[in-house]
């Protein structure tokens, strides 16, 4: 790989690709990014004393019941309250997405410092690995991985975490590679420290702001792909108030029932928005820097 | 560029052989008796035992697979287990499908991403170009099917705009088609638009403040002289790897869009094999969508090279 080409890659793979200019700092964005995470975290952690009603609770007198003072945003086909099962939708995702970024996070921090400080064959062997991983469609792998494992919170969280593992790598290894030309990592192997002192006390606190993120761009992807599993019927059980079996549970009411798909669809909307707003902002910060 | 293409080329039959064994494999542990699965829970134990032998199911492993590849490369992708219809014309069928709505989505995408690129970086700070950057970034972070959903909502079902499904009558005009895959195609635009817009926007601003901008407005040239001549093409060709990246995102995002918009694409398909442990049918649907993938990635990275003239020199040397 030439280095132009590496540094594209990378900067696709990361999807940074810093924009070369300084951005204005933006507090608005990170604010109301702030606000919409901060309120579906509460939510997930809090909804069985939020919901009005039980959100599995059937009511066979009241299908598909228009938005009302009883009824904020409707019933479902079996008369479940919309409301109260948007609310507790928040937390499947919260549970799975966080927990994969965690995963894709320490594998992908570990290994790209290991690429990165120790260079040579051990950096080729695992950037060759990496490539070979990352040409694999990630979509057909998630299918075929959760239809063969089944469907669990473990499997969710193994899928997403390890897809998103080549791509922490990627920038981790690129920021290692920028501070190991600095003279404390001289110093340091000099004063003949061991590979992972190295590693994790001296190159880490140093690229702890590309680790920081990464962790919330991938939070948002982990959220992406978990709720698009989900949706796709890969995820919860039907009948589960997760947001995305919901949109596709009541997908064919559209017509006539529109607040249940609009419901868990807008939900996951305003979560996804809510950490791109803070991870870009964040990223403009950084950048700035 | 020889040597790219060769390793690219190599790799490409590398990865599908991977691809087609992990489906395999995957198959093989999934739970479930195939042959049960295909006659359903009354045949009788002898009829099953029966479909197995017929079926081949009770070779081992590597037989199994070494015959199915031998048969695949001849062209002889076997019947589905669930369609009972023969898998080539399935296959290449929804995939003809699924090719319309990408490459339907694709040439919306490049017009609308370029065009919003160039306007952000020509106002870069200004209210239009944050506008543009903030709901850019909205929608590329939000799941396809989630705009779909509001897509259907607002534009079939209240404003009546466009239909609901996105198949449309068979042996219906190509306009018809269209018609009917404008809802979908526009939630993969949407999803995509964003990510690319932003790189046009980084390097239309670094052409803007480039030295060579400065040199041609100091010479008199006027604005829109400027911005086709000298902005235009180095603002756009480094788009080409984020619209590579973006166009695999389509790809994948067919999956998803297909389901929604109960439209009969290969993305579809090979979901609904995977649930159905229909193996010939996931087999042939996981390769193909996977070649598609990289003949994409392919086509990028050549298309990117012979754009850029500068790339070309450093491969060589």
């Amino acid at each position: 790989m030439t280095a132009v080409q590496e540094r594209r890659a990378v900067a696709v793979a990361t999807g940074v690709a810093a924009p070369p200019t300084a951005r204005r700092r933006r507090p608005i964005a990170l604010s109301v990014g702030a606000v919409l995470v901060g309120g579906w975290v509460l939510i997930a952690a809090f909804w069985p004393y939020l919901a009005p009603y039980d959100p599995q609770r059937q009511h066979p007198t009241l299908r598909f019941a228009a938005p009302s003072g009883a009824h904020w945003l409707g019933t479902d086909q079996f008369g479940r309250d919309t409301f109260s099962r948007m609310l507790a939708g928040a937390r499947p995702v919260l549970e799975i997405a966080p927990l994969a970024t965690g995963l894709a996070l320490i594998a992908g921090t570990l290994i790209g410092l290991l690429a990165g400080t120790c260079g040579r064959w051990v950096d080729e062997l695992i950037m060759r690995v990496l490539d070979a991983v990352l040409v694999f469609p990630a979509i057909i792998a998630s299918i075929l991985f959760v239809a063969m494992l089944g469907r669990s919170v473990t499997v969710l969280v193994l899928v997403i975490g390890l897809a998103f593992v080549p791509i922490v790598t990627r920038s981790v290894r690129a920021a290692t590679l920028v501070e190991r030309q600095q003279p404390y990592v001289e110093a340091a192997l000099l004063r003949g420290e061991p590979l992972w002192s190295l590693m994790l006390r001296e190159i880490l606190p140093n690229i702890s702001r590309t680790v920081l993120v990464e962790a919330t761009s991938r939070l948002g992807d982990a959220i992406f792909a978990a709720a698009t599993l989900s949706f796709i019927g890969l995820g919860q059980q039907p009948g589960s108030p997760d947001w995305g079996a919901s949109v596709s549970d009541n997908r064919a009411y559209l017509q006539n029932a529109p607040w249940t798909v609009l419901s868990p669809a807008l939900a996951i909307a305003s979560l996804v928005i809510g950490v791109a707003l803070v991870a870009d902002s964040l990223r403009a910060r950084l950048d700035a820097r | 560029m020889t040597r790219l293409l060769t390793r690219r080329l190599v790799a490409i039959p590398v990865t599908l052989l991977a691809v087609s064994v992990l489906v395999f494999l995957a198959t093989e542990v999934l739970p479930g008796d195939v042959a049960r699965t295909v006659l359903g829970r009354e045949a009788s134990d002898a009829s099953v035992a029966d479909l197995r032998r017929s079926l081949g199911l009770d070779d081992a492993l590597p037989v199994r697979y070494a015959h199915w590849l031998g048969r695949f490369v001849h062209g002889d992708w076997g019947t589905s287990y669930t369609l009972k219809v023969p898998v080539r014309e399935l296959v290449l069928g929804r995939l003809g499908n699924s090719l319309l709505l990408a490459a339907f989505a694709f040439l919306l995408l490049v017009p609308i991403a370029l065009g919003l690129g160039l306007l952000a970086g020509l106002h870069h700070d200004k209210p239009t170009d944050r506008v543009i950057s903030v709901v850019g970034l909205a929608l590329g972070a939000t799941p396809e099917f989630v705009t779909g959903v509001i897509l259907l909502v607002v534009f079939a079902v209240q404003l009546k705009w466009f239909p609901a499904s996105a198949q449309a009558n068979p042996g219906a005009g190509l306009l018809v088609r269209l018609d009917h895959l404008v809802l979908p195609a526009v939630s993969l635009v949407l999803l995509c638009t964003g990510y690319v817009a932003r790189h046009v926007r980084a390097s239309t601003v670094a052409a803007v403040e480039s030295p060579y901008v400065r040199a041609a407005e100091l010479r008199g040239a006027s604005r829109s002289q400027v911005v086709r001549r000298h902005v235009l093409r180095n603002s756009t060709v480094p788009a080409t790897s984020a619209l590579g990246v973006q166009a695999q995102f389509l790809i994948g995002g067919l999956v998803a869009v297909e389901l929604l918009f109960n439209y009969p694409g290969v993305g579809a398909l090979l979901l609904q094999s995977a649930v159905d442990k229909d193996l010939p049918t996931l087999q042939a649907a996981a390769v193909v969508l996977g070649l598609l993938y990289m003949l994409i990635m392919l086509l990028v990275d050549v298309t990117y090279r012979l754009l850029d003239p500068r790339l070309r020199r450093e491969v060589h040397a």
